[in-house]
């Protein structure tokens, strides 16, 4: 019965809602492509999302238009740009990560089967806070495919991408498949190719002070930003758990205090008062932690890792460079083939400097972005931590006049 | 007014009547020495002479009577009223507990259920309220003496008082856990079938003191030797806030005297051991045919409050446990994340977001130490108070317990009673003078059993109502007390909070 409610679909998505949702990244839209995502529906196994795009550049048949996309379109789009050589030397826009309700539904679940053996109130009460779980989890996932698309939009290359715009455009199924198990096998030797490739790679010195320091930089942030993600999910985790505790000590407090009118009862009933207040408080003040420093860390781990993959695509490049140039001196030394070395050589050396040039801007961009992005979410974050503990505060100090009024 | 009340004693006659008290070392039928003690209970005229004691508070006013919640005769608890004010005023007098709880033989003319003319002097609390006697009481330092496994921990018990019946005013002593349960063990041999709520000592632990003994000096251990110094000291609390118990010598022995006899038969019973004989007690009730059929409907309807009251207080401390732990293992995981955001701040090359990054590490680190003393405040401020309450509530069944089983043996009496009456019939029918004589004698024996009987009955009734009134105000006091301290240790928590952060904004902002 739960999951009928869900199955509707129901537009989770108010006007207010849609307030600060690109709240990682800190981008520059101008007015010739702006995307967003003005809708999202919920149906058992997927989630369907409105793309809404608004353009003044000619190569759109109109300046406004919308089409529904899944989250494996998102996932093609962003595999066509990695497969791209054109792109290599750009940091790809990490992919949204798969909407994932499993965990929410698994809960509602449970609490529909185990409403027998609770009250009414409690019930509802747990109904709503799982409810309200998995509203958070859904506005999530709806922010970080905007993201996505919105960091594509901003890229002076990717947005004028073919693809991008057939996904923008093509007001139809895309009929992206899912990778089929031998494609899935593909993907993971590649993977471990290139992982091993990578420490071939990172291991050869760059001449270019830049790149090395980048290089370094990176492999030892990306660990680090993993490492800061893994932990602030625990401590989230256990804060909701806490606050989960204090809303069961409220309803056994109301229930003592409900069992008679006597002054301890009518004492206990007030606490039970203040307590459900503040526990929304810490509720809200995990899902704050939560939005602005886990989601925070979790985006730059994945931008981290994109970068990473840039410098390792231009490590790539530059072996591809020498190794020609070492086939250019050797036929050169034979005097045989010396055309063809010569053009390897050049396109080799032509490829890596482009990806070096456009790799060097991506890199201080993403340096920008990144404290921009970092300035933003900490000042929020302070914001919000004082404005509900100044809440809480108020909160005891009024229950306190009273308690203490009152014996 | 032909007797003259035994007058208020002054402060020689006050040492007189200590040191005779403690001379007599515990003999409680030597009773020719204390004039004024023996004078009060056995006189009825007692009753009569209103408001002639000099220091006694003027009766203030029924009300308070009736707020009390009594329903039925105010003048069952007269006896005791007078009782308690007797002991204010005359606090030499110990055995005037002892002789109360066997005045019925001397005063039959004392009628529980007649309304004669008793003044009712105010209730005990006010008299209490108002009493110019002081007594604070420490448990402290915490020691370990010995080695292995034969290692124990003495506490230190610190007392202050202005009560006249202590020989000083300061003094202290070292007593080990098992002389506490010694302590419970006395008084609730001498009080609980009267129908007293004796306070429940700590429960043992064989896994904490083992840890203890070993010498293992970690966090646990000294977190179990706080969290049973601090159980004891709520245990003696309890106890010298109960009058009838603060006058027991035992209690008086064991705050003063300084080396106790070890106690033994501890090693079977204690808190936990109590409980459970407590509810094998109550299963043996329960199961007995003889269904009581009450009077009135106020001990059926107050032992199911009590057990619906123990029933959520368990389930209260349940959760405040999980949060005990949750919260623990919150400050765990800050402190964790504060260490990982410090390397990430080391690692982030941008100098104004290092920094930053570094001065959240320590704030996290700062919450780490807040949540540190919040658990420890929801440990020790409401999850041990929940803790005392449900073992306490365990005590009050049991009263209740007891007074069923003293009317058990009322009405058995009064069967016995009946049955040699009929053994007297036969005989008498049967013609057979020599036994007949020996029935009349079992008859007599039996008669005066049942009266006594009833009559126990009837004051285990009044004891009972009267404990249980006495123990609701303190424990509604208590949470009260608690509670506010308890919300109150959060506010400071937030306080904190808000300067932690306050402190954290400008650097967030200076990041560029």
């Amino acid at each position: 019965m739960m999951q009928e409610g869900l199955d509707d679909g129901p537009d989770f998505l108010s006007e207010e809602d849609r307030g600060p949702r690109a709240v990682n990244v800190d981008l520059q839209t101008d007015g010739t492509l702006q995307v967003d995502i003005s809708d999202a529906l919920s149906e058992r196994d997927k989630v369907k999302f409105t793309v809404h795009t608004k353009s003044t550049l000619p190569s759109f048949k109109q300046n406004e238009f919308s089409v529904v996309r899944q989250h494996e379109e998102f996932i093609w789009l962003h595999d066509s740009f990695v497969e791209n050589e054109e792109y290599a030397g750009y940091i790809i826009p990490p992919a949204p990560p798969r909407p994932d309700f499993d965990a929410s539904r698994e809960k509602l679940q449970k609490l529909g089967e185990g409403e027998g053996s609770m009250t009414k109130e409690e019930f509802t009460k747990m109904k709503q806070e799982l409810e309200a779980e998995y509203l958070a989890i859904f506005k999530k996932t709806v922010a970080m495919h905007e993201v996505f698309l919105c960091r594509v939009a901003a890229h002076p290359v990717l947005r004028k991408d073919l693809n991008f715009h057939v996904f923008l455009e093509y007001n139809q199924d895309l009929s992206v498949r899912g990778k089929n198990k031998k494609e899935k096998l593909e993907d993971f030797f590649k993977n471990v190719v290139k992982s091993a490739d990578g420490v071939l790679v990172a291991g050869v010195k760059d001449v270019d002070d830049f790149f090395e320091h980048e290089k370094t930089f990176l492999l030892e942030y990306h660990n680090r930003v993993k490492d800061a993600s893994a932990k602030s999910d625990r401590m989230i985790r256990s804060h909701k758990s806490a606050a989960d505790d204090i809303n069961r000590i409220a309803s056994t407090l109301y229930t003592l205090g409900t069992q008679d009118s006597t002054d301890v009862c009518k004492f206990f009933l007030k606490v039970s008062e203040l307590f459900e207040k503040t526990r929304k408080i810490e509720a809200r003040v995990a899902a704050d932690e939560d939005l602005k420093l886990a989601d925070l860390l979790k985006y730059y781990l994945r931008e981290s890792q994109a970068a990473k993959d840039l410098l390792y695509r231009r490590g790539r490049a530059l072996v591809d460079y020498e190794n020609a140039n070492k086939a250019l001196d050797k036929a050169r030394a034979k005097n045989k083939d010396v055309l063809q070395a010569e053009t390897t050589q050049q396109i080799c050396c032509q490829k890596f400097e482009k990806i070096s040039e456009s790799a060097k801007q991506e890199l201080i961009d993403f340096k920008t972005r990144r404290v921009a992005a970092f300035r933003k979410n900490l000042v929020e974050l302070a914001e919000l931590e004082l404005k509900h503990a100044k809440g809480n505060l108020q909160l005891l100090q009024s229950c306190l006049g009273v308690l203490k009024g009152d014996t | 007014m032909e007797r003259k009340p035994p007058p208020f004693p002054d402060s020689e006659e006050q040492e007189a009547h200590s040191e005779k008290a403690e001379e007599e070392s515990g003999d409680d039928d030597d009773d020719d020495d204390d004039d004024g003690g023996e004078d009060i209970f056995t006189g009825n005229d007692l009753f009569s002479e209103e408001g002639s004691y000099p220091g006694v508070q003027e009766p203030s006013v029924d009300n308070q009577h009736a707020s009390n919640g009594l329903r039925s005769d105010d003048d069952e608890q007269d006896l005791f009223a007078e009782a308690r004010v007797e002991l204010s005023l005359d606090r030499s007098s110990t055995k005037g507990i002892r002789e109360v709880t066997r005045s019925s033989p001397s005063a039959p003319d004392i009628s529980y259920k007649s309304s004669t003319s008793k003044m009712s002097f105010e209730k005990p609390e006010e008299e209490e309220s108002n009493d110019k006697f002081e007594l604070n009481i420490a448990v402290t330092h915490p020691e370990k003496v010995g080695d292995g496994m034969n290692a124990y921990m003495v506490y230190k018990v610190s007392t202050q008082t202005t009560l006249p019946m202590f020989k000083s005013r300061a003094f202290s002593v070292r007593r080990r856990f098992s002389d506490f349960l010694g302590l419970f063990e006395k008084l609730s041999e001498k009080h609980a079938q009267n129908g007293y709520i004796v306070p429940l000592p700590p429960e043992k632990s064989v896994v904490g003191m083992t840890k203890v003994k070993v010498g293992k000096e970690d966090t646990s251990s000294t977190e179990f030797v706080e969290k049973r110094r601090a159980a004891l000291e709520r245990y003696l609390h309890r106890v010298v806030s109960h009058q009838n118990l603060l006058q027991d010598p035992d209690v008086r022995e064991f705050l003063e005297k300084d080396e106790l006899p070890r106690a033994v038969s501890t090693q079977t019973l204690s808190g936990a051991g109590f409980l459970k004989m407590i509810n094998k007690a109550s299963d043996a009730v329960n199961k007995m045919t003889i269904k009581m059929n009450e009077s009135d409907n106020w001990f059926e309807e107050k032992l199911q409050e009590v057990e619906n009251e123990e029933q959520q207080l368990r389930k209260l401390h349940a959760v405040v446990d999980a949060l005990v732990n949750h919260r623990k293992d919150l400050c765990g995981n800050t402190a964790v994340f504060a260490k990982s955001m410090a390397m990430l701040g080391n690692s982030e090359d941008n100098t104004a977001l290092s920094r930053a990054l570094s001065q959240l590490a320590e704030v996290e680190d700062k919450m780490e130490q807040l949540h540190q003393e919040q658990a420890s405040n929801d440990f020790f401020i409401f999850a041990e108070l929940l803790a005392d309450y449900v073992r306490l509530l365990g005590g009050v069944r049991n009263c209740f317990d007891q007074r069923i089983k003293t009317w058990q043996r009322w009405q058995d009496a009064q069967s016995t009673l009946q049955k040699k009456r009929e053994v007297e019939a036969k005989l008498l029918w049967a013609n057979k003078p020599d036994k007949l004589q020996q029935a009349k004698d079992e008859i007599t024996e039996w008669e005066a059993k049942v009266t006594q009987y009833e009559r126990d009955f009837e004051r285990i009734c009044a004891t009972v109502r009267k404990e249980v009134l006495r123990f609701e105000k303190e424990k509604s006091n208590d949470f009260k007390v608690h509670i506010i301290k308890y919300l109150e240790s959060l506010l400071v928590s937030q306080q904190r909070l808000i300067k932690y952060w306050e402190a954290f904004l400008p650097e967030a902002k200076a990041i560029s």
